[in-house]
């Protein structure tokens, strides 16, 4: 008979970083589908550009680090990393626009903070700012969507995904998301109804970002209900975010969105279930991360409305980044048979 | 016999499903007693035990081997059967520093040392001859700490709740359920006469839920009793709910406080076996010779539990369970969670043995390589202490120890729950166990430090003050220079310089 | 805004000088809590406050204790700020923690090492053999120069096992 000796607990359980993963990913299927509904198929090329960059640029971090290559690519972190990169950038961009925000988001986001678990910023977030701040000419702009828009010529788009250069035909691109609409609207006096009645709103918010922010939330509570996140984060930054747009708006319903306006615009349900619930940056104990959600949703809305940027998600989340060790430190929780919270 | 739980889910811990489910009721059945009985003189918590035989003895059953003593922190160890002692041999056992046992060749006869009285009436006598008993019994807690049970009762006044934990903390441990469902009055006599010991108002025997014979058994003998202080309590099945302070906690909502002892919150809690043992010492003289030991496992033919003899090898067990299946195993000692692996099967069973599970290569987990840990909380989510163990370990792998002792560790029960969840594979436990023992290091260097500054201050004070004497005495003789001289001379002519060299050896301290 | 800002935060300041607890020890208190207490003199002063003392004054250097190791000349950087060195191998090496111990068979009684204990650990009368209190020696080696016969060693002090 053979005893073999190992230390216990002599069960684990089922749950790995792969799974957990594995899930995420799936969770973001909804919101890649309904983004390709709507741009078109250059979703599919960029998300395709992201995970071929960011996985190059992970196995050649990996190795220049000295460690497994194999081991650590089969957990699946680097592909959420892009994904998310992905469907944070314009559906369509020139390729060497994505492959700079994924060296970002992967060498230095990631690997110069010494990898999986101990990156300070969210990779995708920093990725997606860094192409923003030093693309602007391709970043800042979106598709325009309306009831009557349609998916850009495929010659057209793959030139531009080649070159940068935009065909004098091309027009698709030069629309305005709804914030943006709602900034510069707002900017001219124009009323909220006014707004509203115009050009780029659908029901609920603006045309087409209303299911892509639905679709994020589906994906979302699909991730609650198997308990791969917690609700601490993305309620509270939904909390936030909503109840100052509702006092902005309760105050002077003509000049402030309305809070169902507010959280279905941008990347507001992304960012709630897929990026500030992102735990390595984020904080680590519930009453931290509802101080880090909370922060996220103020520093939003307060970006949104007086930033220079339509949608201040991004820098939101990386200022809160900043914050979350200092967080950690004021939230931990009492231990069993102690008086105070250490 | 109630369905749903008396008490809240808690916040933390873990539901198993599946195996452990499927252990849940295993028939009970006696142990043969072995030719060859090996009995640790140490299997408690505390101070050493000395032997009181001697090679080439005969010893009776139930006849006392060993004792502390001063009785205060430690328990005696009895002769499990008659026969002759052959000798002390030492023991190694895992994670503890071998201890001497008495190896006993047992005779067949197990003839019964008279030196016990046995009462029919045990709640009759006084509260101190009932705690002396326990004492005398040689009881510990049975629930795997082997705390001396006499000391846990050395309380007069203040507790109010005695609490009988039925509740088997680990999965795949079933014995408080096979001894519940066995034995339910003698069980509830020890409640009793543990509350009569406490002066408590209330003992409430917890048993988990789905244990379903053991809680219908025990409500049916509660109901004979007839005594309305005895209470069934159902408990939500989570891991470690059978823990004492996880089990005060839910069944009281109070706490222990940090540092303190179980019964600063006023309750006590003590194992269901535990109690047996002191009823059936009174009852029938009979001191803690034998107890019942789950041995279950895919790795094992017939899972069964054992009413066996302190001292009888696990081998004898995992024989009389029909053998080992296959080739390989996990013989562990304790449940799958904080069991403890053995390298043989000749390790006897102890007053704090509840449990051998023969688990198969299939039924546990391997270690896989761990992955860097990504601060899910997970683990904060089911620790039944509430700390993080994602920033324990941080500082753990620092050495931090500030901050470890900041954040609590001291506290950590090490039930392997957030080893359990932890996505990435993370050995916590262990990481923390060391810790643990660095602090109380630490701790004990810290106090030994301040110690040495104290008794260096009182030294320098009092070389001071004997100089400043010296000065004095020095300064009155000036007045007749000398006299002095004389005397100075005199003494360097006897060759007598003690008393300037003393001064001088001691200031160099 | 600006203005409220700056009031804003010179509160918080405020706030945090004033709430926040106080150090009431002094500095050579605190540096003297980092220090072993072995008052072994091997740092060339007599005892660990004297040396805490001189570190204070600036006439010690915080590499000298030799029995802390590195441990607690980082932990002295630290609280000193300034830059983590070793020990100074001039004051002697780092070891493991020893403990004194007499051989009483050849010890004859002649209470040279009771006057050179700094921590009073040796007890013993004249003409008796003397023995070491295990608990409250720090292995500070003061007591085996001035014995004549060389009856002291030093053991290793093994570590004790959690109780409980």
């Amino acid at each position: 008979m053979k005893f073999i000796q190992q230390s216990g607990p002599h069960w684990l359980g089922a749950n790995t970083v792969t799974v957990m993963m594995r899930r995420v990913l799936l969770a973001l299927l909804p919101v890649s589908l309904v983004s390709v509904w709507l741009f078109g198929p250059g979703v599919v090329l960029n998300l395709a550009v992201a995970v071929a960059a960011c996985a190059g640029f992970e196995m050649l971090a990996l190795r220049l680090r000295g460690l497994p290559v194999a081991a650590t690519l089969s957990d699946y972190s680097i592909l959420v990393t892009a994904a998310l990169l992905a469907l944070s950038l314009p559906p369509l961009l020139p390729w060497w626009v994505t492959v700079t925000a994924c060296f970002f988001a992967t060498v230095v986001a990631k690997h110069l903070y010494g990898g999986l678990g101990y990156n300070l910023f969210n990779p995708a977030m920093v990725g997606y700012l860094v192409a923003l701040i030093a693309f602007p000419q391709f970043v800042a702009d979106w598709p325009g969507l309306s009831a009557d828009h349609s998916w850009p010529e495929a010659a057209a788009a793959l030139s531009y995904f080649a070159t940068g250069a935009l065909p004098a035909s091309f027009d698709a691109l030069s629309g305005a998301t709804p914030l943006d609409t709602l900034k510069e609207q707002l900017g001219n006096m124009r009323t909220m109804a006014e707004i509203r009645a115009g050009e780029g709103f659908g029901l609920l918010a603006g045309y087409g970002w209303e299911w892509l922010n639905l679709a994020s939330l589906a994906g979302g509570l699909w991730l609650l209900r198997l308990r791969v996140i917690s609700w601490h984060a993305p309620g509270a930054l939904l909390a936030t975010l909503g109840s100052l747009y509702f006092i902005g708006y309760a105050l002077d319903s003509g000049a402030n969105p309305s809070p169902v306006l507010g959280l279905l615009s941008g990347g507001t349900m992304f960012a709630a279930f897929f990026i500030v619930t992102d735990p390595v940056s984020g904080a680590a104990s519930p009453a931290g991360r509802i101080v880090f959600g909370a922060g996220v949703g103020a520093l939003t809305f307060a970006l949104r409305k007086w930033g220079a940027y339509p949608d201040g998600l991004a820098f939101a989340v990386v200022l809160m980044n900043m914050c979350a060790p200092l967080i950690d430190r004021y939230t931990v929780p009492r231990v069993y048979g102690h008086r105070q919270r250490p | 016999m109630t369905a749903t739980p008396d008490s809240r889910p808690p916040r933390w811990g873990i539901r198993f499903t599946g195996d452990a489910v499927r252990h849940s009721t295993l028939p009970l059945c006696t142990a043969a007693v072995p030719g060859i009985l090996r009995v640790p003189l140490q299997q408690h918590i505390g101070h050493r035990t000395v032997p009181l035989v001697a090679a080439g003895e005969r010893v009776l059953k139930g006849q006392p081997l060993g004792a502390v003593r001063d009785q205060t922190l430690g328990a005696r160890v009895h002769a499990p059967s008659s026969g002759v002692v052959r000798g002390l041999e030492n023991l190694t056992a895992p994670g503890r520093p071998a201890t001497p046992a008495v190896v006993i060749e047992t005779d067949g006869a197990d003839e019964v040392w008279p030196g016990y009285p046995a009462h029919a009436k045990p709640l009759r006598l006084a509260t101190s001859a009932l705690r002396q008993a326990v004492i005398e019994a040689g009881i510990v807690g049975l629930g795997g700490a082997a705390f001396p049970a006499g000391l846990k009762l050395n309380k007069g006044g203040g507790v109010d709740t005695l609490i009988l934990n039925g509740a088997e903390c680990e999965p795949c441990i079933n014995c408080d359920a096979a001894l519940l469902q066995a034995d339910p009055q003698r069980v509830l006599l020890g409640a009793q006469i543990m509350l009569r010991i406490l002066e408590a108002d209330v003992c409430l025997v917890a048993v988990k839920q789905g244990m379903d014979a053991a809680a219908a058994a025990l409500a049916g003998a509660i109901e004979q009793v007839g005594d309305d202080r005895l209470r069934l309590v159902t408990v939500p099945p989570v891991y470690p709910v059978g823990g004492e302070a996880q089990l005060i906690n839910v069944l009281t909502g109070r706490e222990i406080p940090a540092g303190g002892l179980p019964w600063d919150s006023g309750a006590v809690c003590q194992n269901v076996a535990t109690a047996a043992a002191v009823a059936r010492f009174l009852t029938s003289g009979e001191p803690l010779i034998s107890r019942i030991v789950t041995v279950t496992g895919a790795g094992v033919a017939r899972p069964t539990n054992f009413d066996a003899r302190i001292g009888t090898p696990v081998a004898a067990l995992i024989a009389a369970a029909g053998g080992y299946v296959g080739r390989e195993c996990r013989l562990i000692m304790g449940g799958a969670m904080m069991g403890v692996p053995l390298a043989n099967d000749s390790q006897p069973v102890t007053k704090a043995t509840n449990c051998f599970y023969v688990a198969a290569p299939t039924e546990t987990t391997p270690r896989s390589p761990e992955r860097p840990c990504i601060r899910c909380g997970d683990c904060a989510t089911v620790c039944p202490v509430n700390l993080m163990p994602q920033l324990l370990l941080q500082s753990g792998r620092k050495n931090d120890f500030e901050q470890l002792e900041h954040l609590g560790l001291q506290s950590c029960i090490e039930c392997g729950a957030c080893d359990y969840v932890c996505p990435s594979r993370i050995p916590l436990t262990q990481q923390f166990a060391a810790n643990k023992q660095a602090l109380w290091e630490r701790a004990r260097e810290r106090r030994q430090a301040e110690q040495a500054e104290r008794r260096f201050s009182a030294r320098e004070a009092r070389l001071a003050a004997a100089a400043a004497e010296r000065t004095a005495a020095l300064n009155s003789q000036t007045e007749a220079p000398e006299a002095a001289l004389a005397e100075l001379l005199k003494r360097v002519e006897n060759g007598n310089d003690r008393t300037t060299k003393d001064p001088d050896t001691a200031d160099k301290g | 805004m600006l203005g409220g800002l700056a009031l804003l935060i010179g509160l918080a300041v405020w706030l945090a000088d004033t709430r926040l607890p106080q150090q009431s020890e002094s500095p050579a208190e605190r540096v003297n809590q980092l220090l072993p207490q072995s008052q072994c003199g091997q740092c060339g002063y007599p005892g660990c406050r004297p040396y805490a003392e001189a570190i204070i004054a600036g006439d010690a250097d915080i590499d000298q204790c030799a029995p802390g190791g590195d441990r607690t000349v980082t932990a002295l950087a630290n609280l000193l700020g300034r830059a983590a060195v070793g020990v100074n191998p001039v004051y002697g090496s780092p070891g493991p923690a020893q403990v004194a111990v007499i051989n009483d068979s050849a010890c004859i009684g002649c209470t040279l090492c009771i006057a050179a204990c700094p921590v009073d650990a040796i007890v013993g009368a004249a003409q008796h053999a003397h023995t070491v209190l295990r608990d409250e020696c720090t292995g500070c080696e003061l007591c085996i120069p001035p014995c004549p016969v060389d009856c002291i060693a030093l053991r290793l002090r093994l570590p004790q096992r959690v109780a409980a």
